[in-house]
């Protein structure tokens, strides 16, 4: 069994440089053919091979679901981060082969719903495209609501404004314009599900107002993949292989257990879905969790831990892998 | 009457809680018989301004004017007191297309009410983990028969014979929230004429 999904063999048609930091990436099938069907919201894994180092990064599908053709991703450049979207601007060029996953869906759109309110703060934007597509060819009603830095910076804003007349509004930060969301929430009809996807700080000021505002729980949808927080090194003993695992500073313990050959499973690669939980056997030292997916109980009981972007400090960590 | 304890049965079984005031921008509570008592309790704890933006419907059933004043009382924004479910059903589909999302629904009182008025407030959209319900009175059941799909309100024994095609009906936990009723499957199927004597289950 291999971990996460199947593979695609693609090679990259097209790079296309959206701003000064948003690049665009499309790709084919290697050998010509269809991909697989896809449905808004959903992210393919990028595997890039860095020099020694194989990075893994999840990135949303921003076009039309119906097109089998191609897949295509926009990519913001992370001056600060570990080098994956660094690599994609510098490295990834036309006629490239790479290897992406299947599609994963963790932030579909809830067909139930009558109304579809998405918000969209910088490169968040690019899973409500393919789910803008998805709704326009089924006559579902939406609104998306896109908060920019400013004009230039804003990824396909223009675009998506004239293709879509009337559904979409545009905030600019260097103009003081903010979405106002008490009235935006307040306002909507019985039925309207609400999609956040942007930064932290966006995605729980939506779901702290919603809630406020006596939004139910399951009308309020967000993505957000976190990047690996880097950290201490610090060493892991896997049970079931018997190995000794040491995790890099820069590192995470996913990542590290791959490069010592354990076949962990994952999906988002970013503590939201839960697929690589791992059961802890013991440990002395402290947790460092990161993660969307376990309860702040199962956090504080220290039998669980989410190997994707959760990290340890301490003396020992045996975990059952 | 304070509220009832079901024994523990199949999923499909719906089960209930106990209303509690919850902030939202508006609150709709919808409620039969002794159902007015569990509004009465959480009236004890709502703030002022609750009731304000509270829309009461009201069906007192077999209660008389027991209860309705007490209600009225209370000071909602929209109070209505109506003979059955029925003549409250437009009242109850207008309020929630008027409604927005933050809106709170609170249902009390038979289960046949309930199960209505969850099928029109999820129908509006509202997703069925939101909706409160608390059960208060009778037990008697809302069935349907699934051979000739004929729904039999106030059911109190098992077996019962269909209002509607006149079979003997074994009374199951099977419910379906799109109609807002127990399922009623003919109890002599397999040895005809063999009927059981009827068991008054419910009250």
């Amino acid at each position: 069994m291999s971990a996460g999904t199947a593979k695609l063999n693609v090679t990259v048609a097209e790079v296309k440089p959206v701003n000064d930091l948003v690049t665009r990436f499309k790709f084919v099938r290697t050998g010509g053919g269809d991909l697989p069907t896809f449905s808004g919201g959903a992210h393919t894994v990028v595997e890039m091979q860095d020099g020694g180092i194989t990075r893994l990064n999840a990135y949303s599908l921003m076009s039309n679901p119906a097109d089998r053709g191609a897949y295509t991703i926009s990519v913001r450049r992370d001056d600060e981060g570990r080098g994956g979207s660094k690599f994609m601007h510098s490295q990834v060029k036309e006629g490239m082969e790479m290897v992406i996953s299947n599609p994963v869906n963790l932030f579909s759109l809830d067909l139930r719903a009558k109304k579809h309110l998405m918000l969209a703060g910088g490169i968040g934007i690019t899973p409500f495209m393919a789910q803008m597509h998805q709704l326009s060819m089924m006559g579902g009603q939406f609104e998306l609501h896109y908060s920019v830095r400013n004009a230039s910076l804003g990824s396909y804003a223009e675009e998506l404004d004239a293709k879509y007349p009337g559904k979409v509004t545009i905030y600019h930060d260097d103009q003081g314009e903010a979405i106002d969301l008490g009235t935006l929430l307040a306002t909507q009809p019985l039925g309207t599900h609400v999609y956040v996807c942007g930064p932290k700080g966006m995605i729980d000021w939506v779901h702290g107002t919603a809630e406020s505002m006596g939004w139910p729980r399951e009308a309020v949808h967000s993505e957000e993949f976190l990047a690996p927080a880097s950290g201490k090194p610090f060493e892991v003993k896997c049970a079931v292989s018997n190995k000794v695992v040491q995790v890099g500073e820069h590192q995470s313990l996913l990542e590290a257990l791959e490069a010592a050959g354990i076949d962990a499973p994952y999906l988002c690669r970013g503590g939201a879905c839960g697929q690589c939980e791992t059961n802890v056997i013991g440990y002395d030292g402290k947790f460092l969790h990161f993660d969307h997916w376990l309860t702040d109980e199962q956090k504080a009981g220290g039998k669980h831990i989410m190997p994707c972007v959760s990290r340890f400090e301490g003396k020992t960590l045996v975990l059952d892998r | 009457m304070s509220k009832t304890e079901f024994p523990p049965s199949i999923i499909s079984r719906p089960v209930y809680g106990e209303l509690e005031a919850r902030s939202g921008s508006g609150h709709l509570m919808i409620a039969d018989a002794t159902g007015a008592e569990a509004i009465l309790d959480l009236a004890k704890s709502a703030d002022k301004d609750f009731w304000a933006k509270a829309h009461i419907i009201y069906i007192p059933k077999n209660t008389g004017t027991k209860y309705s004043s007490q209600l009225e009382d209370l000071g909602a924004g929209q109070f209505y007191a109506g003979p059955s479910y029925e003549a409250a059903q437009s009242r109850i589909r207008r309020a929630l297309q008027d409604c927005h999302m933050g809106t709170q629904v609170y249902l009390t009182g038979t289960e046949s009410l309930m199960g209505q008025a969850m099928a029109e407030a999820t129908t509006a959209g509202i997703p069925h983990t939101a909706i409160q319900t608390e059960h208060r009175g009778s037990t008697a059941r809302r069935m349907q028969c699934v051979h000739c799909k004929g729904i039999t309100e106030d059911v109190t024994t098992d077996p019962f014979e269909c209002s509607h095609c006149g079979l003997s009906l074994f009374v199951r936990d099977h419910y379906s929230r799109r109609i807002a009723a127990f399922q009623g499957v003919r109890v002599d199927a397999e040895d005809p004429g063999n009927i059981p004597d009827k068991v008054e289950l419910f009250k």
